[in-house]
């Protein structure tokens, strides 16, 4: 809740920064003249500032709340309690009653500490010393060292001099005390607003998990052997179905025949999802190579099937019919026409086949692989290593990016006349 | 015998319902090499469907046509053909576009680039002859049309509203250039337009079709083609025949606009 409110307050205030206070930093082009821009989508576009300055808050609050180094102690959001604190108890026994101490040691779950010694002190209760983790709790057996044990009828009756019943919390300095059912002091030291490491790892160690992660591997494979054989396999089972499905789907708009045959099965492929695909496919194929290619081969191969079949189709009819009258014969028009014309339609099913393969190579490499990016994170989440979690899921989006920003790059290199026919 | 010779040509679709439509009813007509004929008439009347079979994209279900003695079956280059707008080729440039028609047959580098040279001087395009066509004005895309028809050399140039998508001063400007084309390469052409005035301006003959069923209602042979390769259209539109012509034929396009009005009110 906190967090949300942070980025809403972020949010508003940059606002207000950006677009009334420095008016320097306001569009100053056409644009700005247009005195009607609610309601015209042209006159939308990103505001530069507020892109970085998003990912600058991201960034932030992902230190804010996380206790980065990078960020100077006065941003840290409140961590959790570390160090020495105590809280006193009331003991009842055969009508008496007496106090004693609890000293406690909360220490970084990576530093484990003992419980110091400390004076029992007088009365049938005796002062106890107890360790905690940072983030957990735990029990405190006071009467372990007492004249009179639970067994023997004492009862912990308050805490600070505050009455307790079991299953009621008391707050105490740095955390709180929770009477269990027992009748057991449960101490659980203040947890503060940040996240646990294990949850959520400060930015800084992701990053140098990464630089760990690159030069040393991860399970017998370097950082970028994982990431190939997964850009490995997609670039081949896109390629395979590329190559089956453009010459199918040209196919599909050139013959009737064609059409009618594969029409059903491809509309029917077309809304399954690949990844419902994978149990199938480890079933025929095992969890190796082959039953991955096979996978994005058929992701791959309806979308670009249907592409290359809408391309033929979008081919306007007076083209076809301006060529054959310039005495075109029927495989120059194939040739000089058709292809030409379905470029920028394959290119748009390419794009998005890509992305479609990236997607589900990842899912089947966390059902099963040796290696990859998707095995990477898989393995790690296992063993509850958070920030390779991260990274990987880091990586995966900017190679998903990457591969986005490529196909559009050849886009616009290799077929440059797109919607301008 | 050289020519187009047209024979009691009929065109009926079929529709889904069962009836069908008489697309065009015994039309029949002859041109001479190196005439030109305009093709009006309300839309509906077939004057699309009528030069779609003279290309040779549909067959008629009727009646044979001719072109210099041999039958029409099918597309060919003898028949060139220039459409309304966007039958250019995106993913060319302008020369290539222009060289289409002799590349497909193979031509020689050299002779092809000779042609392409010729043609771009001829419509005025030679310092765009790199450019991508989609760069270019509406006017110029179709100047680029003009001549990748013309580079094919064929016998008959037919012509589909090719001036219709565009503004009153360019479509002046192309309607001289046409002309000038027409005079210079003594093609036979048929060019179908929705304009009265360019259908007066440029049809050595014309002829005015009826809808329902398509049919050829009047024929004229006109003088204002050949004044106009000489003269300024503007002064072509300020013969004294001009204003009673155009008068005539709006007021015959009109009557059978109503009348089509008429049949559709009579049904309803």
């Amino acid at each position: 809740m906190i967090p949300l409110l942070m980025y809403i307050l972020i949010f508003v205030a940059a606002f207000f920064i950006v677009t009334k206070v420095v008016r320097g930093a306001g569009i100053s082009d056409y644009t700005s003249l247009k005195t009607v821009t609610f309601g015209d989508e042209s006159a939308v576009r990103p505001n530069r500032a507020a892109g970085i300055i998003s990912i600058l808050t991201i960034f932030l609050m992902w230190g804010v709340f996380t206790g980065s180094t990078l960020l100077p102690g006065f941003l840290h959001a409140p961590g959790p309690f570390k160090g020495d604190t105590t809280f006193t108890y009331t003991a009842q026994a055969d009508g008496a009653t007496d106090d004693a101490t609890v000293s406690i040691v909360v220490y970084p779950r990576e530093e484990p500490t003992d419980a110091p010694e400390v004076d029992p002190g007088d009365g049938f209760a005796k002062n106890d010393s107890v360790a905690i983790a940072q983030w957990r709790s735990g029990l405190v057996r006071v009467d372990g060292n007492d004249d009179i044990k639970k067994s023997e009828g004492a009862q912990v009756i308050a805490i600070n001099g505050q009455r307790i019943a079991p299953g009621e919390t008391v707050s105490v300095e740095n955390g709180t005390v929770t009477l269990s059912d027992k009748g057991t002091p449960n101490f659980a030291p203040t947890r503060g607003w940040q996240m646990e490491p294990l949850y959520l790892p400060a930015p800084e160690e992701v990053f140098t998990r990464t630089l760990q992660i690159a030069s040393e591997g991860f399970r017998n494979f370097t950082l970028l052997e994982h990431l190939g054989f997964s850009l490995f396999r997609v670039v081949l089972g896109f390629l395979l179905g590329a190559l089956v499905g453009i010459p199918l789907g040209y196919a599909m708009g050139l013959s009737d025949w064609f059409r009618g045959w594969f029409d059903p099965i491809v509309e029917f492929m077309r809304p399954v999802p690949p990844l419902a695909l994978i149990p199938l496919v480890i079933i025929w194929a095992g969890i190796g190579e082959a039953g991955k290619i096979i996978l994005l081969f058929l992701a791959a191969l309806w979308i670009m099937a249907i592409a290359a079949r809408s391309g033929v189709s979008g081919v306007k009819i007076s083209k076809v019919h301006a060529a054959y009258s310039l005495g075109a014969s029927k495989w120059q028009i194939m040739r000089h026409v058709i292809v030409p014309n379905s470029l920028p339609e394959i290119f748009t099913g390419a794009r998005v086949a890509m992305g479609v393969c990236w997607g589900t190579v990842v899912a089947a490499e966390l059902v099963a692989a040796e290696q990859g990016a998707g095995m990477m994170i898989m393995t790690a989440s296992k063993f509850q290593n958070t920030d390779i979690v991260i990274m990987g899921i880091i990586l995966i989006g900017v190679i998903g990016f990457g591969i986005d920003m490529l196909m559009r790059w050849a886009e616009r290199i290799l077929v440059p006349w797109k919607g301008k026919g | 015998m050289t020519g187009l010779s047209i024979d009691n040509l009929s065109m009926r679709f079929d529709l889904p319902d069962g009836g069908h439509v008489q697309a065009l009813q015994d039309v029949s007509l002859d041109l001479k090499a190196g005439e030109l004929l305009s093709v009006l008439g309300p839309s509906g009347c077939g004057k699309t469907t009528l030069l779609n079979i003279v290309a040779g994209f549909l067959a008629p279900t009727g009646g044979v046509m001719t072109l210099n003695g041999h039958q029409i079956t099918g597309p060919d280059a003898e028949r060139g053909m220039v459409f309304q707008q966007g039958a250019l080729f995106e993913w060319m440039s302008v020369r290539e576009n222009v060289g289409f028609g002799p590349s497909m047959k193979g031509m020689p580098k050299n002779d092809k680039a000779e042609i392409v040279d010729h043609l771009l001087d001829v419509v005025g395009l030679q310092d765009f002859k790199e450019k991508a066509v989609y760069e270019l004005s509406g006017g110029m895309q179709q100047r680029v049309a003009l001549a990748r028809c013309l580079a094919n050399d064929p016998d008959v140039i037919l012509m589909d509203e090719p001036l219709g998508a565009l503004d009153a001063l360019t479509r002046e400007k192309m309607q001289s250039l046409v002309l000038k084309l027409w005079k210079e390469t003594g093609k036979t052409i048929i060019l179908i337009t929705h304009s009265v005035e360019e259908a007066l301006l440029l049809g050595e003959r014309l002829i005015v079709m009826a809808p329902r069923p398509g049919r050829i209602h009047k024929e004229y042979r006109l003088p204002f083609a050949e004044l106009g390769v000489n003269a300024d259209l503007r002064e072509v539109k300020k013969h004294e025949d001009f204003g009673p012509k155009r008068e005539e034929i709006l007021n015959m396009i009109w009557d059978m606009e109503e009348e089509i009005m008429g049949t559709k009110e009579d049904a309803a």
